[in-house]
């Protein structure tokens, strides 16, 4: 709690005690002294209001004469005036503890939302001249080596040069599991190092690390706003005025049509004034929008905007890019097809010994997928023909591995398969002994993440890609993804896109899902651009309106189910508040709402409302 | 040109929209935008005009919240 808030606790607390006793009194001693009753009524007001009274009269003075202080003196005063001291204190007393109650908690999301952002590295231990000296992050040069030690966070992003250890990415991506990283691999400023000491060669500044980037991203993320606040602004902006000239012809346009006392519509006019303040819409539905952004950003999903936040909610049409998206992008064994007779584990081991030698991706694969050493001695005469394959002389004999120009040229009889993905035949002399299907593995979480988009209520769901048609359609077909295309260059999917925003209605939203690496274009175009894997892809965090930090598809889910929530909690809000208060108006100008029903009108509403929108800040990572 | 300041203690929604709108209309602003859950005004200003803005809108937060301290960012 801040001082400021403290001094105002103090004072209401106080306040609020001489009040109880002044009511008291005058319960007790029936016929008290009039003159008495009022100082002390008085005297609880301006230790209550003072501060309000003071602020209204300043404000005058700059001509703000709708101004919340000014319109709760002329309320209180105007209740004084009529007689009705209970009331007077008790609109002052509630008015402040709604001001007390909601300046409490934007303080408190505002903290909770910074720690859920705790990720900003306070120093880094840098070695200069083989000694380790703690420096501020900003001081650390690209190429120079860093210590990080067991408990500390990366300062920033580099390579392991020397040990290796667990890194706790949780406040990143809201993973729990521990990520393991050994020497030669990058590691990323933000992260917590769990277990070894590690040696990092840090290869970007401070200024453009992941962890600086995210912070600005996340800071900057509450100015750009939603249509729910543009709305909101504007209604208070009229809101008010009106209010308070209704409140004026209130007071004096019935007592001199219809003639008797004014005290009563004072009373009524002065219920209008309580109830004239827009708060509870002003300030709850930033905050449900900044408790939104604030729990998405907890579950590793990072919004640029409540405008993003709400128009998730209002998505129709998802279109996806295959790899690094749907896919890993990365290529495995993912089935071997022997030739009668011959073992799968002898169709593997031929063809990873061939090429053990190979650079090539597919090499890669291969040797992964065999899991033990190769041992090189038993091969010779390695020889490799770029677009073919290998042959190599292993044990003596002669191996082959390639496609089926490979295979052809060696004058080998086989049988083109029809298979998608690519294909490696592996021959011995010139028997055929089979082939190996390398593909690009569909991510484990991406037929949830259909589905569960599907079930969000998603019209159409497209996926994308410039693989080939047959490998689209196996992946498309192992989803449940219905339209397809593929063999398209980056121009064609802009094409694509451009073509899929004449099907959608005029309100729904196209989301673009792509993993940021070559479809920025696409990403700008849709009406929300989501970067899959933003943990360390600088351009997916600069391109995108909302960010992934995990390779998860099914993330997207979860952010739509944020936004729903959240467009929920403020539609609640606006309605709850505005509704509230046009009742109790409409009471109190018949007179039925007496001034303690327009202090819940104002005061009651907003700390509902405000409670309210804090339930937007839970979510489960 | 971008300019970003902190407005300290800022807590009612109301004053927030009044600041952001009371900048919005200097001279040289193209764009002011408030956000009170990070107590932060962002603005974008001519570079011409931009020497003297910090004094207007210091001048403007005291008018409206005069609690609040403005720092330049």
């Amino acid at each position: 709690m801040s001082k400021k808030l403290k001094r105002l606790l103090k004072r209401i607390v106080t306040g609020a005690l001489i009040y109880l006793v002044a009511i008291l009194i005058s319960n007790i001693i029936p016929d008290l002294n009039e003159n008495i009753e009022l100082v002390l009524f008085l005297i609880a007001y301006f230790v209550i209001g003072g501060s309000i009274v003071k602020a209204a009269v300043k404000n005058i003075g700059h001509g703000q004469i709708f101004d919340e202080n000014f319109l709760m003196s002329i309320a209180t005063v105007g209740a004084f005036l009529i007689g009705e001291y209970p009331e007077a204190v008790a609109v002052m007393l509630f008015y402040q503890v709604g001001e007390w109650f909601q300046s409490y908690a934007v303080g408190k999301s505002r903290k909770s939302i910074a720690e859920l952002m705790d990720i900003r590295p306070d120093y880094a231990n840098v070695l200069r001249g083989g000694e380790a000296e703690e420096v501020s992050p900003e001081e650390v040069a690209i190429g120079e080596t860093i210590l990080i030690k067991p408990g500390e966070r990366i300062p920033l992003d580099g390579v392991v040069i020397k040990g290796s250890s667990s890194l706790d990415t949780m406040a990143l991506t809201g993973e729990s599991v521990p990520r393991d990283v050994a020497e030669g691999e990058e590691v990323i400023s933000g992260c917590v190092n769990l277990s070894g000491v590690l040696e990092v060669k840090v290869n970007k500044n401070y200024g453009e690390s992941t962890v600086a980037k995210i912070l600005e991203l996340v800071e900057n993320a509450g100015s750009k706003k939603s249509e729910a606040e543009h709305f909101i602004t504007k209604f208070a902006r009229y809101y008010t005025p009106v209010v308070v000239i209704c409140a004026v012809l209130l007071a004096f346009i019935p007592p001199l049509l219809l003639g008797g006392g004014f005290t009563i519509w004072i009373y009524r006019a002065l219920s209008f004034l309580v109830i004239s303040c827009p708060c509870a819409l002003v300030i709850s539905i930033p905050l449900s929008f900044f408790g939104g952004l604030g729990g998405a950003s907890r579950a590793g999903i990072l919004v640029k905007g409540s405008n993003y936040l709400e128009a998730l909610s209002d998505a129709e049409i998802v279109v996806m890019d295959k790899t690094g998206t749907l896919t890993k992008g990365t290529f495995a064994v993912t089935k071997l097809v022997p030739e009668m007779g011959v073992a799968e584990g002898a169709l593997l081991e031929t063809a990873a010994y061939a090429e053990s030698y190979s650079n090539h991706p597919i090499s890669k694969s291969l040797l992964a997928a065999y899991h033990k050493d190769v041992d090189k001695s038993l091969l010779s005469e390695v020889e490799e023909v770029a677009g073919h394959g290998v042959s190599a002389l292993l044990n003596g004999s002669r191996v082959y591995a390639g496609n089926t120009k490979w295979m052809e040229r060696q004058d080998i009889q086989m049988k083109e398969p029809d298979e998608a993905g690519t294909i490696i035949h592996v021959a011995r002399e010139k028997e055929y002994l089979g082939y190996i299907v390398i593909a690009d593995e569909i991510k484990s979480d991406a037929k949830l993440a259909i589905e569960g988009l599907k079930a969000v209520g998603m019209k159409h769901i497209v996926m994308l890609t410039g693989d080939q048609k047959k490998t689209a359609a196996n992946v498309a077909g192992a989803l449940g993804i219905e339209e397809v295309h593929a063999e398209l260059l980056p121009k064609d999917k802009v094409d694509q896109v451009e073509r899929l925003f004449q099907s959608k209605s005029e309100k729904g939203r196209l989301i673009f899902v792509g993993d940021g690496m070559n479809d920025a274009p696409v990403l700008a175009r849709a009406d929300i651009g989501i970067a899959m894997g933003g943990l360390g892809s600088d351009a997916a965090i600069e391109a995108a309106d909302v960010v992934i930090m995990t390779d998860e598809p099914s993330k997207i889910v979860k952010a739509i189910q944020i936004s729903k929530r959240t467009l929920v909690i403020v539609k609640q809000n606006i309605v709850f508040a505005i509704g509230v208060k046009i009742l109790i108006l409409l009471l109190a100008a018949v007179g039925i709402a007496t001034m303690w029903a327009a202090v819940f009108a104002d005061v009651g509403v907003a700390v509902i409302a405000i409670l309210n929108a804090m339930r937007a800040m839970r979510v489960k990572a | 040109m971008r300019k970003t300041y902190i407005l300290e203690e800022l807590d009612c929604a109301h004053c927030a929209g009044e600041i952001e709108a009371a900048v919005g209309k200097l001279e040289g602003v193209k764009s002011s935008t408030v956000t009170l859950l990070t107590q932060k005004l962002v603005i974008d200003v001519e570079e011409a005009k931009a020497a003297g803005i910090t004094k207007e809108i210091k001048k403007i937060v005291k008018k409206f919240e005069p609690d609040v301290e403005v720092i330049e960012k």
